[in-house]
């Protein structure tokens, strides 16, 4: 049945589309700015003549960031960083929930309590570090001097996650696990063979959570990674944001670019990775927020 | 389990006499071997024990072994003392906290009551924005344009904090007359329109302790609003057509629809956001907060995690640190289980 739109209808829907196409300008300008602002001369830069579009165009600054060997160095501990930190943080929160997930285990209730606890008590970050210090000199004593591993070992378990898979795992009924008894899987063969695939799409978002919370991860990383060649992406971007920052080096800046053009070119390339796959994961994380309605 | 001797005996009418109740020594044997059964019971299903050791054992240390750092509030730093008699110092940090006398006390009051106004101003701003960009994302009935409109806003939140952060120092950058560099362009913009003047522009706004909070929860809303708008969006596309039908035969125009139709139906959503919004007011993320602020801007910016950064990490004053965060842990906690608990009552959804 095609209506017609009523006046207060009609109205609403203009203002609809301005205010979101607003909003949405918004979001994007300072990130074309950013883009705008790297591959400008650096006279339209440093005099602010950029408002949206390049003037200009130079791609120096890029080529500068492109031969920069720490910043390849950073990247590369970036993506170990993630990736390890993924992997590692998957295997246990899956063995984890899925655990939590059984009925029969013994003191589920004070197990989930164990992990509930953390979200709502936190020790603050003075304690944490005392904690992360005392942990690094243990792993020294072990031999383990890169502290890359420190943080994909210690550092960005969440409980939230846990507990989402812990709930995708209770949706499984429970009578496909009891056929694949009776076949003969063990424990570890139903956990692979049944929960795994039957609930893909909760691992791959929590999955995501975890790797987008490691790809952005600054704070710990600058805290406790000691050697400056092994600070991942983000750190890299603060320390040469700082570093630019310092009154010397823009007075005695003598490049064909800005100062400035270093740090857009910097953070567009950070963002580009996140760009490509962005448009694919977009999908996944609007389902885990659903998914956040916790129950117990 | 019974425990009285009542229960124990039984009295026994036919032979007048009170004897042993058969199904207490049942549970009397129960009890007795119970952890014998515990025990079996690991042992026979070994493998699921197995699994949850490993995350056992990543909470248990990186999660609660820092809670008995905590105790370093009660400590005396002086590695020369005996242990017994480095715990404890009792109360002195607290006093000292707590006193109003001196510049630790005065600034750590400013950073808790900098934490309770970052969160509660983005509760009145940051919290109605999703909710009216899901409004009007409903408005939109071509779902092409619906999806450009829903990538763009959502794009921000992907980005980490360090490049939000860069993003806004620069566009909000001082002048710098040696170099000969303008202002950001966002301060520019600002200056044009008359919001600002223009030596606050060339001094950075980043320096102005007046505009911390602004600048805060402006980028907020930049950063998550689009985001968190697509728990609202679901809850609103969850309303069956008929609903508006109905209203629509009633003669309902469109606010009258909004306030029928739509607010009741996304209500529990919104109280259940609400709800968890207050109990983390006391849960600013502190990694924003320090890559934005500045010393000029300590007044209005520091928080209480950034208060204990400064001293713990950066300075050498861990136990004051430490007992900042501990005052603020647990009144954040308060705030949350209180909340959970409201949120228990209100509705039949808990929070956790």
């Amino acid at each position: 049945m095609k209506r017609k739109l009523e006046v207060s209808e009609l109205i609403f829907k203009i203002i609809s589309y301005v205010f979101l196409t607003i909003f949405a300008i918004c979001c994007l300008y300072p990130f074309l700015y950013a883009i705008s602002a790297a591959i400008s001369g650096r006279e339209a830069v440093e005099y602010g003549q950029i408002v949206l579009l390049p003037k200009d165009i130079q791609f120096e600054a890029f080529a500068e960031m492109f031969n920069n060997n720490k910043f390849w160095n950073s990247y590369t501990n970036t993506l170990f960083l993630t990736f390890y930190g993924t992997l590692w943080a998957m295997g246990v929160a899956i063995l984890g929930g899925y655990a939590l997930s059984k009925k029969r285990l013994l003191f589920r209730k004070g197990f989930n309590f164990f992990l509930v606890f953390t979200m709502w008590f936190s020790a603050g970050i003075v304690p944490q570090y005392l904690n992360y210090l005392d942990t690094q000199e243990i792993f020294y004593k072990l031999g383990i001097t890169d502290d890359k591993w420190l943080v994909v070992i210690a550092m960005g378990m969440a409980a939230m996650n846990i507990i989402l898979l812990r709930n995708a795992f209770e949706g499984v009924p429970s009578e496909i696990e009891e056929a694949a008894v009776v076949d003969g899987a063990t424990e570890l063969q139903v956990l692979t063979r049944v929960y795994i695939p039957m609930s893909k799409s909760t691992i791959a978002t929590v999955a995501l959570f975890f790797a987008i919370s490691r790809w952005n991860g600054y704070f710990w990383a600058r805290q406790m990674i000691t050697n400056l060649s092994e600070h991942p992406l983000q750190v890299f971007i603060r320390l040469k944001l700082e570093e630019m920052q310092d009154p010397d080096i823009m007075t005695g800046w003598d490049e064909a670019y800005a100062a400035d053009s270093v740090i857009f070119a910097l953070i567009v390339c950070s963002i580009i990775p996140v760009l490509i796959i962005y448009p694919f994961i977009q999908k996944y994380f609007a389902k885990g927020v659903n998914m956040g309605g916790v129950k117990e | 389990m019974k425990i009285k001797a009542d229960d124990y005996l039984v009295y026994d009418e036919s032979t007048g006499k009170y004897r042993e109740d058969a199904e207490q020594k049942v549970r009397d044997d129960v009890e007795k071997h119970y952890w014998l059964n515990v025990g079996r019971t690991v042992l026979k299903d070994w493998r699921l024990y197995l699994m949850i050791i490993p995350m056992f054992l990543v909470f248990l240390f990186w999660r609660y072994f820092p809670m008995y750092e905590l105790l370093g509030c009660f400590k005396v730093d002086d590695d020369t003392l005996e242990v017994a008699d480095q715990l404890y110092a009792g109360f002195t940090y607290f006093q000292t906290l707590f006193s109003g006398e001196g510049s630790l006390s005065v600034e750590f009051w400013a950073a808790f009551r900098n934490t309770f106004l970052l969160s509660f101003y983005g509760l009145c701003f940051g919290f109605p924005m999703p909710i009216i960009i899901a409004l009007f994302f409903n408005e939109i009935r071509s779902n092409i344009a619906r999806s450009i409109y829903q990538v763009i806003t959502y794009l921000p939140k992907f980005m980490s904090t360090v490049v939000m952060t860069s993003l806004v120092t620069m566009l909000v950058r001082q002048s710098s007359p040696i170099a000969g560099m303008e202002m950001g362009v966002i301060s520019r913009f600002l200056v044009e329109f008359g919001f600002i003047s223009e030596e606050v522009g060339n001094a950075g706004l980043l320096n102005a302790p007046e505009f911390f909070r602004a600048i805060y929860q402006i980028s907020g809303i930049w950063e998550t609003a689009g985001y968190d708008s697509i728990i609202f969006f679901s809850a609103i596309i969850a309303i069956s057509l008929t609903s508006y039908e109905a209203a629509q035969i009633d003669g309902a125009g469109k606010i009258a629809q909004m306030r029928y139709v739509v607010l009741p139906s996304i209500l529990s959503t919104i109280v259940i956001m609400l709800i968890t919004r207050i109990g983390s007011l006391l849960n600013v993320g502190y990694e924003k907060v320090l890559l934005l602020y500045n010393p000029n801007t300590y007044v209005t910016a520091d928080v209480v995690s950034t208060f204990a950064q400064r001293y713990g990490i950066m300075g050498q004053n861990a136990g004051i640190a430490t007992s900042a965060e501990m005052l603020n842990n647990i009144v954040g906690m308060l705030l949350v289980i209180c909340a959970n608990t409201i949120a228990r009552k209100a509705s039949d959804v808990s929070l956790y």
